[in-house]
């Protein structure tokens, strides 16, 4: 349970947005190219890190935007929020 | 040797004020070297060296717990033990757990009141009467007891439901497999821990891993806060942290962890004497022998290792749970909580060997591991000691996700995710 600051609303409830788990994972220029293995690595693999990671939220209750977030997920305490296209920044 | 528990041990030791039991398992210092060691000293993690030493005659081994025993998810469960899973792999893998839970009590000479009181599954839509009649369909060819229950015999078998056809998601149906049942959770890690210490296995708690010791492809150690512990085979049984140990060996693994939550109300007269779950509204209740409510809510969305969760979570689930239960609108909560539960795509487990040597991981329950605890120790213990896996666990093997060979049991977890 935490506020999350929306790039574009302000900051809101958590319960009003949705996680789009971890960001920076890139589409694969060349899909027809993949092996099995580097298929279920971009499908299924994921750090799930304990300390700080980088994800995608969606603020679906309302603007329905996405942006990123740089959140602790031991404490649920939140770094710093940027938006998508944009490099994670170094912390 | 251990002295045996019974009535006449009770009777025996209530003369001496209960002063006298003996000490259930010792507190060890870890030795330089073990043939395996088993990171996790939950329900899972007891049971697969409880079963190492007592089937594999592997007792120069220990587990390493970070906190206590039982501290994790094994204490922090709805303790519902059930079998009827949809695919034939999971019918497998759960009932193998429910045979050996209906001896359990007697094998490890340990009560841990394992109760057949049944449970149901509700429908509330006639997707939901789809689902749930195909999955009593593949249950019954796969010998698990399951049979459809038309809404008046739902009535009949719990009657402080509510049936009105009025309420939002009314009761179509449901599903009753009458094998299944509850157990107290903390018994079955300390009958496990007992049982294992017993044969020599060193429970080793406050003793956190900080890293895995690799040569090449092989492993060759554990760092913990305790030193540096050799051994050629380590099984990792860390739940919500089993991605935090892979890290540390340089795995990436398909999880993601996620607060699951529960809670219990003050204690009542017995009112409900099974466990009614119901997946669309997301509510599920049975009661302990305390007499409390004890209800399991939902997953929060976001990856997330503090043991809480979100209170609109709960709110959630207690509406459905008032609208289903009216009697239940006095009542008072007693204690919430939260544990990390490590959630697969496919909402099945991981039992398998890795792409390296003498590392093993039993991971990927979600919400739904401890009905599983007996026959997952079982298991994945005939998978380390073997360096094989035993043939009602090879179809929960990590590579499952690069062949793509999938067992999708999200309509049978209880829990949406």
């Amino acid at each position: 349970m935490f506020l999350i600051n929306c790039p574009y609303c302000g900051e809101r409830d958590q319960s009003e947005f949705v996680s789009g788990g971890e960001a920076h994972i890139a589409r694969p220029k060349q899909p027809t190219e993949l092996n099995d293995d580097q298929w279920a690595e971009y499908l299924f693999m994921r750090k799930n890190i304990k300390g700080i990671q980088f994800e995608r939220w969606n603020h679906a209750h309302g603007c329905r935007k996405w942006f990123n977030v740089a959140r602790d997920t031991s404490n649920d305490k939140i770094e710093i929020i940027y938006k998508m296209g944009e490099q994670p920044p170094k912390l | 040797m251990k002295n045996k528990y019974s009535i006449f041990s009770l009777i025996k030791n209530a003369f001496s004020n209960h002063e006298n039991w003996q000490r259930a398992w010792r507190d060890p210092e870890p030795k330089k070297e073990y043939d395996a060691v088993i990171v996790g000293g939950g329900g899972h993690g007891l049971a697969t060296a409880y079963y190492l030493a007592k089937k594999h005659n592997l007792t120069n081994i220990a587990v390493v717990e970070k906190g206590w025993i039982g501290g994790g998810n094994t204490g922090r469960n709805t303790t519902i033990i059930r079998s009827n899973y949809l695919w034939d792999a999971s019918a497998g893998l759960y009932d193998h757990a429910l045979k050996i839970w209906e001896g359990l009590s007697q094998e490890l000479n340990y009560n841990v009141m394992f109760s057949q009181r049944g449970v149901m599954n509700l429908a509330h839509n006639l997707q939901d009467v789809r689902d749930l009649k195909r999955r009593t369909h593949a249950n019954r060819l796969n010998g698990i007891d399951a049979v459809w229950l038309e809404t008046d015999e739902v009535k009949k078998f719990c009657p402080i439901i509510n049936t009105s056809q009025d309420i939002r998601y009314p009761v179509l149906g449901g599903t009753l497999q009458k094998r299944a049942g509850t157990a107290r959770h903390d018994a079955v890690a300390w009958g496990y821990a007992r049982g294992a210490d017993e044969m020599g296995v060193d429970i080793i708690q406050n003793c956190e891993v900080k890293g895995i010791k690799r040569n090449g492809d092989t492993v060759e150690g554990l760092e913990t806060t305790k030193g540096f512990i050799k051994t050629k085979k380590i099984g990792v049984v860390a739940a919500g942290h089993s991605s935090v140990i892979a890290n540390m060996a340089g795995l990436k693994l398909p999880l993601e962890s996620k607060p699951l939550q529960a809670l219990v109300s003050e204690p009542v007269k017995p009112i409900i004497d099974t466990v009614v779950m119901s997946n669309a509204v997301h509510a599920y209740v049975s009661q302990s022998d305390k007499g409390e409510l004890v209800i399991g809510a939902g997953t929060d969305s976001y990856v997330s290792y503090t043991q809480k969760g979100s209170f609109n979570i709960v709110e959630e689930t207690l509406k459905a749970i008032l609208e289903l239960y009216p009697i239940f609108s006095r009542m008072k909560m007693l204690r919430q909580w939260g544990g990390i539960v490590d959630i697969c795509p496919d909402a099945s487990p991981i039992i398998s060997k890795t792409s390296i040597k003498g590392l093993y991981f039993n991971c990927g329950w979600g919400t739904g591991g401890f009905k599983a605890t007996p026959g997952s120790g079982d298991l994945f213990a005939h998978t380390i000691a073997n360096d094989e896996p035993h043939k009602l666990n090879a179809a929960f093997n990590i590579n499952r996700f690069v062949s793509g060979d999938l067992v999708d049991e999200h309509g049978a977890a209880a829990v949406a995710h």
